[in-house]
């Protein structure tokens, strides 16, 4: 089933997205076509199964909380579509 | 020409170049001659860097003249997907969004490459951020089949795939997230490696789904692929994810025989609706493994089916989470870029909204918005949880499996490659196409793409292996890729 108009709207504000008119129904129908095909999923018993963490199984990775220095960090900063000093810049946001 | 270059092979131009008889600077030349012969047709690249291959090249030579080890890929030309970071090199990712970026460090594959003496000479074509199965969604332009012109090559790593098989490069890197180093290796008839996952650092590849995403190397040979993972694989302290298990280099194991050892072949692979060629295509290749002694022996994986939609929840969703780096803020394309006019955006919300909204195209739009759903309050449960529960059950049967066969022989895709356009406007039709590579990433173990042997369209048959056996893998690869009644074919073009 296609999503609404309302819930592509919410879902495109959450992802941080500017979708046209065009979009919204497209995506709203094709959405809708991926979400019924993926229900086939809900028919599975999984009552007795974790979700998958990790599948390397692996032990946790540690290591010390210390600093280094990152010698890119001038590169890093060429790439910024506006910056000050050492800093990213953007528009204000707080009044 | 040298009959070095005439075999084009990684392994055979490393040792001549070791030994003296060849010059990597030659390699290279003759790498961009063909490039600039065969890429006009192909599209396989999005960026070149002659200037610097040429002084890598250089260097290479000045350390075998002075008698200094120049490493176990001396002087191969090696492409890069432009997913993955080289220094001072755009990294497009197939997006708008990357427009302009430099990536300010080398990705640890790519300084593992260059320490043993590897030329990159490019960046190659991908779908968008490598969600694709065509190389149709890159924001550039389509990569073509070498072998149709009128076909895609695959994708997400269509470019890399194509660059080999046109003998533009020996060898290249892809990512496979879903299948995007195999499915084009087999629509392009060359060998693609994926690497168990944790094999491989991820450092400098830029992130599509965390928990699937894995580096490996496409090239003409079996013996190749071994030779670019032994280089590329083993721990690195920048990538957690990235496993402490050694890795051994040397590569007499390659040479070892495979009687007796097993291969499953699970019935839920072999359905209705594979191609004729392509279920000719694996059975000549079965044909192949009996010959060389092994037994071969029914299996059986029954939630294959559910393998696409467990995928894509889970990849769109990773996806969601990763791609919201991608703000205007940092890099790439901005409504918030210094000298724009003031007025065009009122706020930071707004450059947020215009910036992804104007640089991604639809195909990760599409993602983004299903993970951000998936993920969303009051679904989450229902969608992702559901489907890394599904994922346990994927991962569970593979374990089984390999308790009773020592490798998995699949067909790699459905079909040969398809026509550039026939699966537009129906993105449900193009993720289906997946289906047999899914489950791979899913649990996470290895597989490879080989070309089976025939005529026509390049058909590719799926190996899987046991993960962190790598060894196990390419050496039944191996004895295939010597005991195969075919040499690797040619595309005319080429």
């Amino acid at each position: 089933m296609a999503l609404s108009e309302k819930e592509i709207e919410h879902v495109a504000i959450l992802a941080r997205l500017e979708i046209s008119a065009a979009e919204k129904t497209r995506f709203g129908k094709e959405l809708g076509q991926i979400l019924d095909y993926v229900e086939k999923i809900k028919g599975l018993d999984t009552s007795r199964v974790d979700p998958t963490a990790s599948v390397l199984g692996d032990e946790d990775v540690f290591r010390e909380d210390a600093v280094r220095l990152f010698p890119g960090a001038a590169a890093l900063l060429d790439n910024a579509p506006d910056k000050e000093g050492p800093f990213f810049k953007v528009k204000k946001v707080v009044e | 020409m040298s009959v070095e270059l005439e075999d084009w092979s990684a392994a055979r131009i490393a040792a001549a170049v070791n030994a003296g008889r060849l010059k990597a600077e030659e390699v290279a030349a003759e790498a961009f001659a063909r490039i600039r012969r065969t890429d006009s047709k192909v599209k396989a690249f999005l960026s070149l860097m002659e200037e610097e291959a040429l002084a890598c090249a250089r260097g290479v030579d000045a350390r075998v003249a002075s008698g200094r080890p120049a490493g176990r890929l001396a002087g191969v030309p090696v492409a890069v997907k432009d997913n993955i970071l080289v220094e001072g090199q755009p990294a497009t990712c197939g997006s708008k969004i990357l427009e302009g970026f430099k990536a300010p460090y080398d990705a640890a594959v790519v300084e593992r490459l260059r320490a043993e003496g590897a030329v990159i000479v490019g960046k190659t074509n991908l779908d968008e951020f490598a969600m694709g199965s065509s190389t149709e969604h890159s924001a550039f332009f389509p990569t073509r089949n070498p072998w149709d012109l009128e076909r895609v090559p695959g994708g997400s790593s269509g470019g890399s795939a194509a660059a080999v098989a046109a003998r533009m490069v020996p060898l290249a890197l892809g990512s496979d997230t879903g299948g995007s180093i195999r499915q084009p290796a087999a629509f392009c008839g060359v060998a693609g490696l994926k690497p168990t996952y944790g094999r491989v650092s991820r450092y400098g590849l830029v992130a599509f789904a965390s928990s699937l995403d894995q580096i490996g190397p496409l090239g003409l040979t079996v013996e190749d692929c071994a030779l670019a993972l032994s280089v590329i694989a083993g721990h690195d302290p920048k990538d957690s994810t990235c496993s402490k298990r050694p890795m051994e280099l040397d590569l007499d194991f390659l040479e070892e025989g495979v009687r007796g050892m097993k291969i499953g072949l699970p019935k839920e692979y072999f359905i209705e609706g594979l191609a004729p060629e392509v279920e000719k295509g694996v059975q000549a290749a079965i044909k192949v493994f009996e010959k060389l002694g092994m037994q071969i022996q029914d299996v059986s994986l029954p939630h294959t089916s559910y393998g696409v939609a467990t995928y894509y929840v889970i990849a769109p969703s990773e996806a969601s989470a990763n791609l919201a780096r991608f703000d205007g803020v940092r890099y790439g394309f901005s409504t918030n870029r210094r000298g724009a006019p003031a007025a065009a955006t009122r706020d930071l919300l707004e450059d947020y909204l215009k910036s992804r909204g104007g640089g991604f195209g639809s195909e990760v739009k599409r993602r983004i918005m299903l993970g951000t759903h998936a993920l969303s309050s009051g679904y989450y449960e229902a969608y992702y949880g559901k489907a890394q529960r599904v994922r346990t059950l994927l991962v569970r049967e593979f374990e089984e499996v390999f308790k009773q066969v020592d490798a998995i022989l699949t067909p790699t895709a459905p079909t040969p490659a398809f026509r550039l356009g026939e699966k537009e406007g129906d993105p449900l039709q193009m993720y289906l196409g997946d289906v047999f590579t899914i489950p791979c990433n899913m649990a996470g173990h290895c597989g490879i793409s080989l070309p089976c042997p025939g005529e026509g369209l390049p058909v590719g048959a799926q190996l899987m292996g046991k993960p962190f056996c790598e060894r196990e893998l390419l050496k039944i690869a191996r004895n295939y890729e010597k005991e195969a009644p075919w040499k690797p074919r040619k595309p005319a073009m080429a």
